[in-house]
């Protein structure tokens, strides 16, 4: 005979619970936690680069690169002085909390400052699935184009903090700015925004700035 | 493409439930779904026969429930729907503030099971 089984269980659930360990963990180390989302050319491994040059040496930071393969982000991040976890996704398009916990168990966790996850490029799936960091910052960048926010919402949704990535090439494309705020406004009013360009290092300042107070508040928690 | 890892979360949840249950079989599962949630559901249909061979799940029917987005105008108050799935400003006053209030949704509500 057939019988009903009320469940209401959220589908992410095993997930989100590794995501609170990872948080729990973190927040033990006073380890402040950054989740890099952005699509694929956007700027994440420049804009790190950028990060360490200008927080190196005065704190130490690792950094977790996800890939489908190579190892190529992690070890620009090493070059720029960081401590670096490449973690293979095997095909997967997103880092989820279970290969986070991974890559965390091979770092000292209280040896560091900041913690900067750059998650693999892509603009749908990664917002899916929590990690337990701190923060979630999204890189738009010109080039892809000012209808972003109305194309992925879920993304533009859930993050803390959004970086608009190569505002240098604004002469030459025809991206409209208010036009994209607007978007990004209807999904996530008051959303903190960096306008940067990491090729010529306009706006980086700011955004440095943030990261400091984000490790400051972290460690006098 | 992440539809392979949330088919075998919910193959786990419900094989969960369903031993707890002692369950022989399941034969259907209920899913809701809310309409921003970023799952294809002909995905996970796909990934389904594959993930559940030889478990208890095997030949279970997959039900999807759509949940509608609602959205809550932040400036005057009253709340709309979407047209044709797209994000716009309130029709009420145009403000483009607006908060979602359903609409992403993604839980596994009940099985059937023998």
């Amino acid at each position: 005979m057939t019988r009903k089984v009320t469940i209401e269980e959220n589908i992410q659930s095993a997930n989100d619970q590794l995501a609170a360990e990872n948080q729990q963990r973190l927040d033990q180390a006073g380890l402040f936690s950054i989740n890099i989302m952005a699509s694929p050319g956007a700027g994440k491994t420049t804009l790190i680069e950028n990060t360490l040059a200008k927080l190196i040496p005065s704190y130490a930071v690792a950094a977790i690169d996800g890939d489908i393969a190579t190892s190529i982000d992690a070890d620009r991040a090493a070059e720029a002085g960081a401590t670096a976890v490449q973690i293979n996704t095997g095909g997967q398009c997103h880092i989820d909390a279970h290969m986070l916990q991974t890559a965390l168990r091979k770092l000292d966790l209280e040896n560091f400052d900041l913690l900067l996850v750059e998650n693999v490029g892509n603009l749908i799936c990664p917002s899916s699935f929590k990690l337990g960091t701190d923060t979630n910052v999204l890189i738009a960048s010109i080039p892809e184009g000012d209808d972003k926010p109305y194309k992925y919402p879920s993304m533009y949704q859930d993050v803390d903090a959004l970086i608009i990535n190569k505002i240098d090439l604004l002469p030459y494309i025809d991206f409209d700015m208010e036009y994209f705020q607007q978007g990004v406004q209807m999904l996530n009013p008051d959303l903190t925004t960096f306008t940067v360009s990491c090729k010529t290092g306009e706006g980086i300042n700011s955004w440095i700035d943030w990261l400091i107070r984000g490790i400051n508040e972290k460690k006098s928690h | 493409m992440h539809e392979l890892a949330i088919t075998e979360q919910i193959a786990e949840i419900a094989i969960r439930h369903g031993e707890q249950n002692h369950a022989s079989k399941i034969t259907d599962l209920y899913l809701v779904m809310g309409e921003l949630s970023t799952v294809v559901d002909e995905s996970v249909q796909f990934y389904w026969d594959i993930v559940t061979s030889d478990t208890i799940c095997e030949g279970a029917k997959l039900h999807f429930k759509r949940v509608p987005a609602l959205l809550h105008c932040l400036d005057c108050g009253k709340q709309y729907q979407l047209v044709d799935g797209e994000l716009q400003p309130c029709p009420h006053c145009q403000s483009s503030k607006m908060e979602i209030v359903q609409g992403r949704e993604f839980h596994l509500e009940s099985i059937n099971i023998v």
